[in-house]
């Protein structure tokens, strides 16, 4: 039912736009990333049939009944409504059910409410206009009673299954499987006798099979046991599993002997599917995990990898850029749902310009003295959280989700991938592949590696290494603002949010060996996956303990970690 | 560093040549403050409140914190300062030994704890355990306990130490696996079923050895067994690091490849300073929990050891008493500015680590021997003005070239 309300509810829903931004980008790479992520953060337009406007009489005179104190007249309004085909209908029903239905008791208007603050705000179910705002005490909730409840549900089902839409009479019959009730039986053998689409047949035929499971009849409890076979939602597995519970006075629940062994083997053929779906979401946990780890030791490979700095920083770069982002949605409130295409090239930028900042301040009066470089810049991540908390507070922000991001792509009862992690796996692709392209292809790219392969060499053919250095510098810390505005998504945003992930981050690039990003991204990916293989027995904490000590003794065997730079590059 | 050339009457004799330094003028400074403040501590914390000379006993029991934290720094700069090995995890041996300590004081609490259990501690009990695990087995008695201080972590220092050294781990890698491995114990003894406590730690111990740690006498002896307890570590070093032991050890930290074709296992040099320094550490926090009377895993925070490096850099490194210096400086400055302007002490910690490793490479006591010497050099410029003047280096004695 969740599913359905979510989009239903939404009321006065706005189109969303397909917007495409196109800035150009000091590094080139921002165009690039961005096209990525408006391409993959793009939602379709939501289409609503347009109201019919000869219902409006008629919705009106039924809305009206609702506000009797009698039970009859409203049981009346109910059914009225039932003939009309209108998806405001369904949302009042809907709100109804809920219980966000009022009436102003002075001019007895009906209206959705919503709770703003103090006041209850109201609006007109036929005209979608705001009534005006009220008291707690000058409205009242429209009343209902259980034979009512009955009837708005299989007035909602019945209005859901014979919409237009398919994806809401799919959505409809899925709620009944997952919610099943004797009432709406007849509802559904209506719908059932109607529907011509195949998958939508399906799914109710299914739905029927789940009511009919308590059937009296052993010969209709077969026929529905076998309906159900191969069927994932954890709802029919809970309720094939029931089926074969032993009371305790030693019989079965279910009476028949034949509907039990075929719920055995429904059973059975499920839990094998189950496994399969159960190793393909740990992988996707893995991945998800491993584009985390890759996004925030991405910008680190560049900056350990390929300078040889050891930024203790680097954890508060990916502070500021999460708190790029709170700060980008304060103050674009109106457009909050973009407004991480915009905090993406902010926090970058703000996070390179703060990184080269530093390198031009401290760092570069430390080159060749790794261990003083780690022990500066971390002096200098306590100030920066130290500043961080004197400016935001040292309380978590909260960082909006926008709609599109939010929510999970469910693929089966089994199987449901979050939007969020999706996203972040494919956004970390591709901050990977721009940082390639940009290395391997860019003239900055190429005098960065020459710096880095021979520095005196490079000066002598006139490239001027300490812009390079700082521009790498920026670079890495920009990469890893980025990765802030990622993890703001995921985890909360608060002043030690980069000490969570700079150890980890280390892991990463030193496993996967410094100076070569292929590595780095292979780190990351196979540690991020044997983390999320080893949590279900080992729990969480151990998992960590474990990769930790794997890597631990892996850099005895391998001190120059998993992918070694080989020849005059590996001396320094 | 110069050599010693007093000749030599009896090993005895050697040892205490190369422990009592006479060029090691800061050291006997140090250890002359040091007896001073060991005797004179306990006597005023034993007058009258109201005497102006009075010192409290949470003043003794902070200033035997510090000197804890001051062997720690001592075993830091031991590893870090004359062996070249920046170790990240030194917070972990300290907490080791530390957390010895703790079971043994915690399996004296006995029955007055909570749940008045003989034998089990309050937080098995609470945790429904039904016997101790086979790791706290012999923690109820003191000289087992302190053989654990010891054993624990110079074991766990040598395994580690034994498999970096061999497979020639070095530099930003070796102090990047210490730190994991100072991370990694924090999470395991964050965990319930270690039987370490968890998150809570190890803490409400009554009495040590049958002496309440309450009271002010305990407390006060505690002070003293940890201000001997860091001169005789001080006094190791410096036989160390004076011996020809602590000359591989120096060559070691300044061209390691070269040692090593000379003929020296560098391998084993390198161990050998690493799990000392870790048995230093560890002895250090089985001094450190009964006087503030709880441990937890928050002290292996990697944070910490990180920590222990800046107490080590302000004070001035190879120097050892730099160390015990800069670990009491900033000690005194967290305890202060935490009380009176907390908002300004990681600003401070920050800005300390920022400028000592940028303008303050030997530390403290660089400054003072780069004012001592200029002091010189501007008092033989004068007295031989007619000579054409070599201008001296500010070189010291003491000072250590960079290990990279």
């Amino acid at each position: 039912m969740t599913i359905i309300q979510k989009q239903s509810t939404q009321r006065p829903s706005l189109p969303h736009p397909i917007k495409t931004i196109k800035l150009t980008f000091l590094l080139g790479i921002y165009g690039f990333l961005l096209a990525i992520s408006t391409f993959a953060f793009a939602v379709p337009e939501s289409t609503e049939p347009p109201p019919s406007l000869t219902n409006d009489s008629i919705f009106e005179t039924a809305l009206n009944k609702l506000n009797q104190k009698n039970f009859a007249q409203k049981n009346q309004a109910i059914t009225e409504f039932s003939n009309l085909k209108d998806n405001r209908v369904l949302n009042t029903l809907i709100a109804l059910k809920e219980g966000e239905l009022f009436y102003v008791k002075k001019t007895k208007q009906i209206g959705f409410s919503e709770k703003k603050e103090a006041l209850y705000v109201l609006t007109d179910p036929v005209t979608s206009k705001i009534i005006g705002e009220f008291k707690k005490r000058k409205i009242k909730k429209i009343s209902l009673n259980n034979s009512l409840r009955t009837l708005i549900r299989q007035t909602i089902a019945g209005l859901q299954l014979s919409s237009q839409d398919k994806q809401t009479r799919l959505d409809a019959a899925t709620s009944i499987i997952k919610k099943p009730s004797k009432d709406l039986l007849p509802t559904l053998e209506k719908a059932i006798a109607l529907e011509t689409d195949e998958t939508v047949l399906l799914r109710l035929t299914k739905a029927r099979a789940v009511i009919n499971i308590s059937d009296p009849s052993a010969d209709v409890r077969l026929a529905s046991v076998h309906r159900l076979e191969g069927s994932l939602l954890p709802e029919i597995r809970s309720l094939l599993n029931a089926m074969l519970i032993v009371e305790d006075d030693g019989s079965f629940r279910e009476p028949s002997e034949e509907v039990r062994a075929a719920a055995t083997i429904a059973l059975e053929s499920i839990n094998d599917q189950v496994q399969v779906y159960k190793f393909a979401e740990n992988l996707f946990f893995g991945i998800s995990l491993g584009s985390v780890l890759l996004l925030s030791a991405v910008g680190l490979a560049i900056t350990f990898g390929v300078m040889g700095v050891i930024n203790m920083a680097h954890g508060e770069m990916m502070m500021i850029g999460a708190y790029t982002t709170y700060v980008i949605q304060l103050l674009m409130p109106n457009h909050i749902e973009y407004s991480l295409m915009v905090a993406i090239p902010a926090a970058f930028l703000v996070a390179g310009l703060m990184g080269i900042i530093i390198e031009r301040g401290i760092i570069r009066h430390l080159y060749g003295r790794p261990l003083e470089t780690l022990l500066a810049t971390f002096g200098l991540s306590l100030v920066l959280q130290q500043l961080v908390r004197s400016i935001f507070s040292p309380l978590n922000r909260s960082v909006y989700t926008p709609d599109w991001m939010s929510g999970s792509w469910e693929i089966n009862g089994a199987l449901s991938l979050t939007y969020n992690r999706l996203y972040i796996i494919f956004f970390a692709l591709a901050v990977l592949i721009a940082l390639i392209l940009l290395l391997k292809k860019s003239r900055f790219g190429l005098q960065m590696r020459a710096v880095t392969q021979n520095r005196s060499m490079a000066r002598a053919i006139g490239i001027r290494t300490s812009w390079v250095d700082a521009m790498t510098f920026g670079l890495g810390s920009g990469i890893a603002g980025i990765a802030g505005v990622a993890l703001s998504q995921l985890t909360n945003v608060g002043p030690n949010l980069g000490q969570a992930y700079i150890i980890d981050s280390f892991m990463v690039v030193v496993f996967g060996g410094v100076g070569n990003l292929f590595g780095t991204f292979f780190a990351a990916m196979s540690l991020g996956i044997a983390n999320k293989f080893i949590e279900p027995y080992a729990g969480a904490v151990l998992a960590k303990i474990l990769i930790l000590v794997f890597i631990i003794i892996f850099i005895q065997r391998r001190p120059r970690g998993l992918f070694a730079l080989k020849g005059r590059a590996a001396e320094d | 560093m110069t050599t010693n050339d007093r000749p030599v009457t009896g090993p005895i004799a050697h040892i205490l040549s190369l422990a009592f330094d006479k060029n090691d003028v800061g050291g006997r400074r140090f250890l002359l403050i040091l007896a001073v403040v060991t005797v004179a501590v306990p006597l005023l914390n034993m007058l009258p409140e109201t005497s102006p000379f009075y010192v409290s006993t949470y003043t003794l029991t902070l200033m035997g914190k510090y000197l804890c934290y001051a062997i720690l720094a001592l075993s830091v700069d031991l590893i870090w300062g004359y062996c070249g090995i920046m170790s990240l995890g030194h917070g972990a041996f300290f907490t080791l030994g530390g957390y010895a300590m703790g079971m043994y004081l915690m399996r004296q609490i006995g029955e007055r704890g909570v749940y008045g259990d003989p034998i089990l501690p309050d937080f098995m009990v609470f945790l429904d355990w039904s016997e101790l695990p086979w790791y706290w087995l012999g923690f109820d008695s003191f000289s087992f306990a302190m053989l654990m201080v010891l054993v624990v972590p110079g074991l766990l220092a040598f395994i580690f130490g034994w498999l970096a050294f061999r497979s020639r781990v070095t530099g930003v890698y070796l102090s990047i696996i210490t730190q994991a491995m100072t991370y990694a114990l924090m999470l395991a003894f964050f965990r319930n079923d270690m039987g370490f406590g968890g998150n809570n730690g190890l803490t409400d111990f009554k009495d040590i050895l049958g002496f309440s740690l309450q009271a002010d006498s305990t407390r006060a002896i505690l002070f003293v067994i940890t201000a001997l307890a860091l001169a005789l570590a001080y006094l190791l070093s410096r036989f160390i690091v004076n011996s020809k032991l602590g000359r591989v050890i120096v060559s070691v930290r300044d061209a390691e490849s070269r040692t090593r074709f000379i003929g020296y296992k560098v391998e084993h040099y390198k161990l050998f300073v690493f799990v000392l320094s870790a048995v230093i550490a560890g002895i250090a926090g089985a001094l450190y929990v009964p006087q503030v009377g709880i441990i937890n895993p928050g002290e292996f925070s990697p944070i910490n050891s990180i920590e222990i490096i800046i107490w080590v850099a302000i004070g001035g490194r190879g120097t050892l008493y730099g160390a015990i210096l800069g670990a009491i400086l900033v000690n005194y400055a967290k305890t202060y500015f935490t009380g009176a302007l907390p908002e300004v002490w990681l600003f401070m910690l920050g800005g300390l680590f920022v400028v000592t490793t940028l303008y303050l490479p030997k530390g403290v006591i660089g400054i003072a021997n780069q004012v001592k010497d200029r002091y010189r050099e501007q008092a033989s410029k004068k007295q031989d003005q007619q000579m054409d003047s070599i201008k001296t280096e500010n070189a010291d004695t003491l000072s250590v070239e960079d290990p990279n």
